[in-house]
């Protein structure tokens, strides 16, 4: 049992082939919703990477209890559950370190929660029969994946800003546009990997 | 409890404002992952949007009933164990009904968990109505979001692969668009129909400006 692929084909396909923004519609809220400025986007990139390695690592051992109870229905409440915590510590880290941080992300950092990005990745982590070492390099590549089209998206829209457009085509119109021409790009990598 | 009376009324407008108004997809721009993801085939985009629904009545119900038992510190965590609970169900239900559609939707019917349309209900309706009243809201929100998937998803099966619900439409001539089908076809077709919407939007406001100075 269990996958054979090997960490940087994981790393890599989770990171540009794959990316779990672009090419898998994960993910996709904070995407149009804080990719508005670059110094945003960043510390959110960051953040959500981070909630996404310690919910793979916590999933990945969860998924190994449930299966020696024999409970796996009780997969997708536990994934969630413990995805809540991870945010939450999070939080309190952060409200610790850096209370400016803290105070900068306000309202987006809880809302990491319902971000599908982090709950898709430990599904698809269990699904795949990822070993310890591959669910840690899939959180990795996810984590970069989103942090790079986050950026992508801030750049972009940055620039905008001072494009004169149509009044019709201003607002989440035109961002869903812009990610359309992102994925398309993103497609290019499609043949990484393949034989 | 609270000063401000609520209004127990069930009006359309309580089943319509999911449709129109308030839609979730459109106009709220909430819960796109699964819009984009899984509207390549106008099949699909019917069994997600009817999934969604059926979680969105029931934990809708559950919450409501149970409003005044739940703290509010905790709230959150209790609404989303009670929304997992129920996609468990449908996950079941779908693997049950149809193979094809599981194996289409993938993990994406786990993912209803996430979706922040039904905790946005759960939170902004739910919680402060009566079950009757709740259902019939998160019934018409339902439907909205089943409609706002069917407009993808039929527009994207047509220009992808030149076929409606499976049946083809174009003669053997045609030549799929197949981008549509991918992932880049999901953001066009979207960004499309807003341009669409936020298009009459203007030509609304433009004639009743009209009307205005003319009556004025």
């Amino acid at each position: 049992m269990g996958s054979t692929e090997s960490i940087t084909f994981i790393f890599f396909n989770a990171f540009l082939a794959n990316n779990f923004v672009l090419a898998m519609f994960l993910g996709l809220c904070p995407f149009l919703g804080v990719s508005g400025k670059l110094n945003t986007a960043v510390p959110m990139g960051l953040a959500t990477s981070f909630v996404m390695l310690v919910s793979s690592v916590c999933a990945y051992f969860l998924n190994e209890l449930l299966v020696m109870f024999n409970i796996e229905y009780l997969r997708l409440i536990s994934y969630i559950v413990v995805i809540a915590s991870a945010v939450q510590l999070v939080e309190m880290t952060l409200k610790k370190l850096s209370p400016t941080l803290f105070r900068a992300l306000g309202i987006f950092l809880p809302l990491i929660t319902t971000n599908c990005a982090i709950l898709g990745l430990a599904l698809f982590q269990t699904f795949k029969e990822y070993n310890f070492m591959q669910s840690l390099a899939y959180a990795l590549g996810a984590g970069a994946g989103f942090i790079l089209a986050l950026l992508l998206m801030a750049g972009l829209r940055e620039r905008l800003d001072l494009a004169k457009l149509p009044s019709v085509t201003q607002g989440a119109a035109l961002s869903l546009i812009l990610g359309g021409l992102l994925s398309l790009a993103f497609m290019g990598f499609a043949g990484l990997g393949a034989e | 409890m609270s000063l401000i009376k609520q209004d127990d009324r069930i009006t359309v407008d309580t089943f319509l404002e999911g449709i129109w108004r308030e839609n979730p997809v459109f106009v709220m721009m909430l819960g796109m992952c699964p819009v984009l993801a899984v509207t390549n085939s106008a099949i699909n985009a019917l069994a997600m949007g009817l999934a969604t629904t059926f979680v969105l009545i029931t934990s809708s119900l559950l919450v409501s009933l149970f409003r005044n038992l739940i703290p509010s510190e905790v709230r959150i965590a209790t609404y989303i164990v009670i929304i997992a609970t129920f996609v468990t169900i449908v996950d079941y239900i779908i693997q049950a009904l149809s193979q094809d559609v599981y194996n289409a939707l993938g993990a994406f019917i786990q993912l209803i968990v996430v979706n922040c349309i039904i905790l946005g209900r759960a939170e902004a309706c739910a919680s402060r109505n009566k079950p009757v009243k709740s259902m019939v809201n998160a019934a018409g929100m339902g439907l909205g979001f089943t409609l706002a998937l069917l407009c993808l998803g039929v527009v994207r099966e047509i220009l992808g692969s030149g076929s409606l619900f499976g049946l083809p439409l174009f003669g053997e001539q045609f030549q799929p668009w197949v981008v549509m089908v991918l992932p880049p076809g999901g953001f066009l077709v979207l960004g499309g129909w807003l341009l669409f919407f936020e298009w009459l939007k203007t030509r609304k406001q433009q004639s009743l400006a009209a009307e205005g100075v003319t009556h004025g």
